[in-house]
């Protein structure tokens, strides 16, 4: 029955003189999410509002679930469009509108009408009157409450006639592309893609890096990544991801330095090298799925380790949050499935029994200048030798 | 140099039975219960297929059933007769070490208020006929003894227990999961006792997704899959005749040289054992020799665990599986390497060589100049 959408946004609607920045990024994103569905669409900004409109057969719940995943949209509204403005006209399609929308009549309503074309014949108090006055004579058990009513049905005059009344509620956040661009650090575990899309929301491009420790972790591990990326690329747009081989590096530090203190030795060459991609593709932070507490690597102790090698910002957005509240985002952006799919990554295997919980940056430095006849040519290599995926949506 | 020894996890096709499978996909692709030639025609290939596979059996054409792989041959072995004797009793008799799709069937029937035994075995995964004796009762319906094990290659002794169970209790069916032995022995079901055998296509160089099921004359079995009434009333749902056509195929080139490949098999087995056993920390789990299957060698190689050693060989073009592949990828400890007691330090360690007529000397030499090369290297780094 629906034709077309229109669009709310909320954030947006305040962004003053950049508004036309932020509205163009958004269609931007809707245009690459209408690509996934079946059928074709045309986006358009029209009265400083944005339009989904079909051009012929589509999937109702394919394009509704795909506008879901694009950042910025607050909600959509499924609308009837109608090009007659004649007003019988109106009032047949809204009792036909109502009566399909709504199968159960026992409920209250409010209409709210609105011309932008004031040349038209009743005006919006008149329009409120005769649609909400058609709608009572067409459906007895129907009543009129105009302070808190059930269902609130527009009618909009504008160079068309639009009919809606439901609101989906979108992801909110902002448009993809407004914000710079990150790199993400995916480990294949469950807070990473969290990470990843909670930064992404905020309208940050994304690329990633993961680590690859071949033969410890297994070609599956990294199409699991690859398929974690697929799903974040949903909502973020398609990502770069960088493979880097860390076997040998991880060996060397296995070797050179105390079993205790693996982990953060390790991730402190991760951020390293992280931050030496994201410095060449233009990235103006690193992301990563750190919580506070979560396990030995991530105390307030090993964060302050691991961040001292970085000079870029680095966005742990689950810093704050439980496993319980990370998983539950998993589970409705649809990574968590992959996430606990039981392959090795790189930070599972060479963990030592006791780990360090609170390591001490100085020794932790001391220790890491065991590495210094090898270290600078194995990241050299690491780097040379990265394979780059472009990952796209599914 | 490519070496692909993951034969008992699955083995790649002759290519004469791709050809009948394309050959009839493309042009005799009739439905065999349609009543216009091309039904017909579907039917005969089906029929043939049916006598192929009962001649290397030798027993009636009648007694073979199609059925879409070993695991549902298995699976229609045990809940068929479970269902169909169960007024004669509810007690079943397996062994600890047979494939899932025969453990996971019994606790299926466990649940379904059935009294299963588990036989053990010994350290070369060996049944202990003393205690089959003991464990059949008089309400045993059925014994489930697989022929030749997937993980470590023990060939039970199944003629003998057959005649154990026709002692104790003539009423007792044998069920024998000839997945891994069909096609590496002449099985002949009548002469040795066996009452029901489950054998898979793709094990023996045939398609995916195709297997059949023996079942003797004068055995019951109830279907456990229902509809069109196909075969029988036994199992509905249209035949797989590509599939059944290039099993038969499979079947009638695999036992054509069984004598030759086989031998070719015992020795690649001999050579990989002895060039196993010369390094260090590396012992070979179950049976070798004659008495063994020709085609599996499974070696624990410590202080490496077995996916990463896997691994490493997979970047040498060499295929091998962890513990055993075909019950799926997930990282977990083999009831069959514990219940042979495999040293607890080996159970994470342990990766199966499974070879077929397709290997050749040349790739044993290959894989062991590898192993050599790279345990040494796997060995500096071990997880604590």
């Amino acid at each position: 029955m629906y034709s077309s959408f229109l669009i709310k946004y909320a954030e947006i609607g305040i962004k003053g003189k950049n508004r036309y920045l932020f509205e163009n990024a958004l269609v931007q994103q809707i245009k690459y999410a209408c690509k996934r569905c079946e059928g074709e669409f045309e986006v358009r900004k029209a009265e400083g509002r944005i339009y989904v409109d079909a051009l012929g057969d589509f999937d109702y719940d394919e394009a509704v679930e795909n506008l879901k995943t694009v950042f910025g949209i607050s909600g959509i509204c499924p609308m009837i469009q109608l090009e007659d403005n004649d007003f019988e006209n109106i009032k047949k399609t809204v009792i036909d509108y109502f009566d399909k929308a709504y199968p159960d009549k026992n409920k209250t309503f409010k209409v709210f009408a609105r011309r932008s074309r004031k040349s038209y014949p009743k005006n919006s108090m008149e329009l409120n009157a005769d649609i909400g006055e058609a709608l009572l004579n067409a459906f007895s058990e129907l009543k009129v409450d105009v302070h808190d009513p059930d269902i609130c049905l527009y009618v909009e005059i504008r160079e068309k006639v639009y009919i809606y009344s439901q609101i989906i509620p979108g992801p909110g956040g902002m448009p993809v592309g407004t914000n710079g661009k990150a790199m993400l650090l995916l480990s294949g575990g469950i807070d990473s893609p969290v990470a990843g899309y909670m930064i992404s929301k905020r309208g940050v491009k994304i690329d990633a890096v993961y680590f690859h420790a071949p033969p410890y972790t297994s070609e599956r591990a990294k199409q699991k990544v690859v398929d974690l990326a697929a799903q974040v690329a949903r909502y973020s747009g398609p990502i770069y991801l960088h493979v880097i081989n860390f076997t040998d590096i991880q060996l060397a530090i296995y070797e050179k330095c105390p079993h205790d203190e693996l982990t953060i030795i390790m991730r402190r060459y991760m951020m390293r090298i992280a931050q030496t991609i994201a410095e060449e593709t233009e990235c103006l932070g690193l992301i990563t799925g750190e919580s506070i507490g979560q396990v030995a690597s991530q105390t307030m102790h090993s964060l302050a380790c691991t961040n001292d090698v970085c000079t870029m910002p680095v966005y742990r957005p689950c810093i704050g949050l439980d496993k319980q509240e990370i998983i539950s985002i998993s589970e409705k952006i649809g990574t968590y499935e992959t996430s606990i799919l039981p392959f090795e990554d790189c930070c599972t295997i060479f963990v030592a029994k006791h780990p360090v919980t609170k390591p001490n940056l100085s020794i932790i430095k001391r220790h890491e200048h065991n590495l210094d006849e090898v270290i600078d040519d194995l990241v050299k290599t690491a780097l040379d030798s990265k394979e780059t995926i472009i990952v796209k949506a599914k | 140099m490519e070496c692909y020894f993951d034969n008992s996890a699955t083995t790649r096709a002759y290519p004469q039975v791709a050809e009948i499978v394309s050959e009839i996909m493309l042009e005799d692709f009739g439905n065999p219960s349609s009543l216009h030639t091309k039904g017909m025609e579907a039917e005969n290939r089906i029929r043939h297929a049916r006598e192929t596979i009962a001649s290397t059996l030798k027993v009636d054409d009648r007694c073979i059933l199609f059925t879409s792989g070993g695991t549902e041959s298995d699976n229609m072995a045990l809940i068929g007769c479970a269902e169909a004797y169960k007024r004669s009793g509810k007690h079943i008799i397996t062994t600890r070490i047979e494939h899932p799709a025969i453990l996971e069937t019994c606790a299926y029937l466990e649940d379904r208020g059935y009294e299963i035994s588990y036989l053990d075995v010994d350290n070369k995964g060996l049944i202990d006929l003393k205690q089959l004796e003991e464990t059949l009762r008089k309400d045993t319906i059925l014994v489930s003894i697989m022929h030749t094990n997937n993980e470590i290659g023990t060939v039970e002794p199944i003629a003998q227990a057959a005649q154990v169970i026709k002692k104790v209790n003539p009423n007792t069916l044998l069920h024998v999961d000839a997945v891994q032995g069909y096609g590496k022995w002449n099985i002949y079901p009548k002469k040795l006792g066996i009452d029901l055998l489950s054998v898979s296509g793709h094990k023996i160089h045939g398609p995916k997704g195709v297997g059949f099921l023996y079942i003797a004359s004068g055995v019951k079995i109830l279907p456990i899959i229902h509809g069109g009434g196909q075969q029988k009333n036994l199992r509905s749902g249209t035949e797989n005749v590509p599939g059944i056509a290039g099993l038969a195929k499979a079947a009638e080139l695999i036992y054509k040289d069984l004598d030759i490949s086989r031998a070719n098999m015992y020795a690649m087995k001999e050579r990989l054992i002895a060039g196993l056993l010369k390094m260090d920390d590396v012992v070979v789990n179950g049976p070798v020799g004659e008495d063994s299957a020709p085609h599996i060698v499974s070696a624990s190689v410590g202080g490496i665990r077995s996916e990463v050693l896997l691994h490493a060989l997979e970047e040498k073009g060499i295929c091998v599986s962890a513990g055993s592949a075909c019950a799926s990828n997930k990282p977990s400890i083999s009831e069959t390497l514990k219940a042979i007691g495999v040293e607890k330090k080996y159970l994470d360690s342990t990766i199966r060589f499974s070879l077929s007529e397709d290997n050749t000397m040349e790739q044993i030499e290959y894989a062991l100049e590898v192993l050599e090369d790279i345990v040494p290297m796997l060995r500096r780094y071990t997880r604590h």
